[in-house]
C-alpha cells in the first residue's frame, strides 16, 4: 500500500452516507466560536462531489432569504457531525451548475421516488 | 550542521488537525539509515563527524574504491553517504554500523529539509524570474514571452552582470527551512511533514534538526 493512502486511511470517516449530486441533503455542521461550540443545520441540494479520498469535498447549494448560498464542505473533516440524505433528485449530470440560473419552481429536481 | 536522515518524498495530502482546520502534508517514506563511519577530533580525521548510509545497493554495482570503504568498515554497502558534522559529546555515542530512524524527531518539532527541485529544463524569463507577460495585443507582434530590453545605450555600452534571462531552471539544491513534523510512525519508517518538500514525488530528501528552531 502506498504510503499516502496509508495516511490519508487513517484519517478518512466511514460513518457518513455515500453522496451523489442531486441529493437533498441536512449536513449538521460544529461550529466553534471561542470556547463555546454549537451545531448549524445547513439543507441544500448537492450540486457537485469532488476530488478522491481524504481531499474529498462536496458543494451544497440552498436559498437562504431568496438568495443563493453555496457551500463546499470536506466530507472527511471532524467537524461534520452528521449528514441525512432527505431524498435524491433526478439528475443526469454530475455537476449540476444548470441550477444557478434557474429561479422558483424550475429550480427544483424531479425527485427519483416519485417517478 | 547536525545530525540527520534520507527520505523519500511520497507525496502530499492533507490531514485533519484537532480543529477540524486542514493542515497539508508531504508524506516521507525516512530512513532507516545506517552510521558508516565516525570520524573523532583524536582520530585521523582531526573533527568529529559521522557519515550516514542510506538505501540498498546490488554489489556489482558498487565500484571498488567504495567497496573497498565500506569492507574496512564492516558495513554493507549504502546507495547514499552524507556526512554529519556533531559535537565532540554525541559523536562518543555513534558507532559504526548503528541505526537512525525517525525517532531523530519529535513530534510538533521543526526540521530543515534539503533535496533537489523538480528540473524544469530551458525555461523562459516569465517562468523563470516571474517576469509579466508583454501585452498580446495592441500592435505586438512576434514578442509574447520576451523579457524586453537588456538595459541602457551607449552608457553602460554592455549588458550589466547577473541580468535575468531565459537559461536552466530547477534541478538545483533547495534548503526548506523550519518544517513542522506533524506525523511519525517508527514502524512504517513514516514521517509526515507540514508544507511542501523540494523536489518531485520519490526523489531523495536530506532531514536534519531545524537550525533555527
Amino acid at each position: 500500500m502506498n504510503l499516502v493512502d496509508y495516511v490519508e486511511a487513517q484519517h478518512e470517516r466511514h460513518d457518513l452516507p455515500e453522496l451523489r449530486t442531486g441529493q437533498t441533503v441536512r449536513v449538521y455542521n460544529r461550529i466553534i466560536e471561542g470556547v463555546k461550540e454549537r451545531v448549524q443545520v445547513y439543507e441544500g441540494t448537492v450540486l457537485r462531489v469532488a476530488g478522491e479520498g481524504l481531499k474529498k469535498t462536496f458543494t451544497v447549494r440552498k436559498l437562504s432569504h431568496s438568495v443563493g448560498v453555496e457551500r463546499i464542505f470536506p466530507l472527511h473533516s471532524p467537524r461534520l457531525l452528521k449528514i441525512e440524505v432527505m431524498h435524491q433528485g433526478y439528475v443526469r449530470q454530475a455537476r449540476i451548475y444548470f441550477l444557478r440560473d434557474r429561479v422558483g419552481k424550475k429550480a427544483k429536481l424531479r425527485r427519483i421516488d416519485q417517478r | 550542521m547536525s545530525i540527520g536522515l534520507f527520505g523519500r518524498k511520497v507525496g502530499m495530502t492533507q490531514i485533519f488537525g484537532p480543529e477540524g482546520d486542514r493542515i497539508p502534508v508531504t508524506v516521507v517514506d525516512a530512513g532507516p539509515c545506517t552510521v558508516v563511519r565516525v570520524k573523532t577530533e583524536d582520530g585521523v580525521d582531526g573533527y568529529n563527524a559521522i557519515v550516514v548510509g542510506y538505501g540498498d545497493v546490488k554489489p556489482k554495482h558498487v565500484n571498488k574504491p567504495k567497496a573497498g570503504f565500506f569492507a574496512k568498515q564492516g558495513v554493507e554497502a549504502k546507495a547514499h553517504l552524507r556526512e554529519a558534522r556533531l559535537e565532540a559529546g554525541d559523536v562518543a555515542l555513534m558507532e559504526v554500523g548503528q541505526e537512525i530512524n525517525v525517532n531523530l524527531f519529535s513530534l510538533g518539532g521543526f526540521i530543515d529539509v534539503i533535496g533537489t527541485s523538480i528540473g524544469r529544463g530551458f525555461t523562459g524569463v516569465i517562468k523563470r524570474h516571474n517576469f509579466n507577460a508583454p501585452k498580446a495585443t495592441h500592435g505586438t507582434h512576434e514578442k509574447f514571452r520576451h523579457g524586453g530590453s537588456l538595459g541602457q545605450n551607449t552608457t553602460p555600452g554592455r549588458v550589466l552582470k547577473g541580468k535575468k534571462m531565459a537559461g536552466h531552471y530547477g534541478n538545483s539544491r533547495v534548503t526548506v527551512q523550519n518544517l513542522q513534523v506533524v506525523g511519525i510512525e517508527p514502524e512504517k519508517n513514516l514521517l509526515l511533514i507540514k508544507g511542501s518538500v523540494p523536489g518531485p514525488n520519490g526523489r531523495l530528501i536530506w532531514m536534519q534538526k531545524a537550525v533555527k528552531g
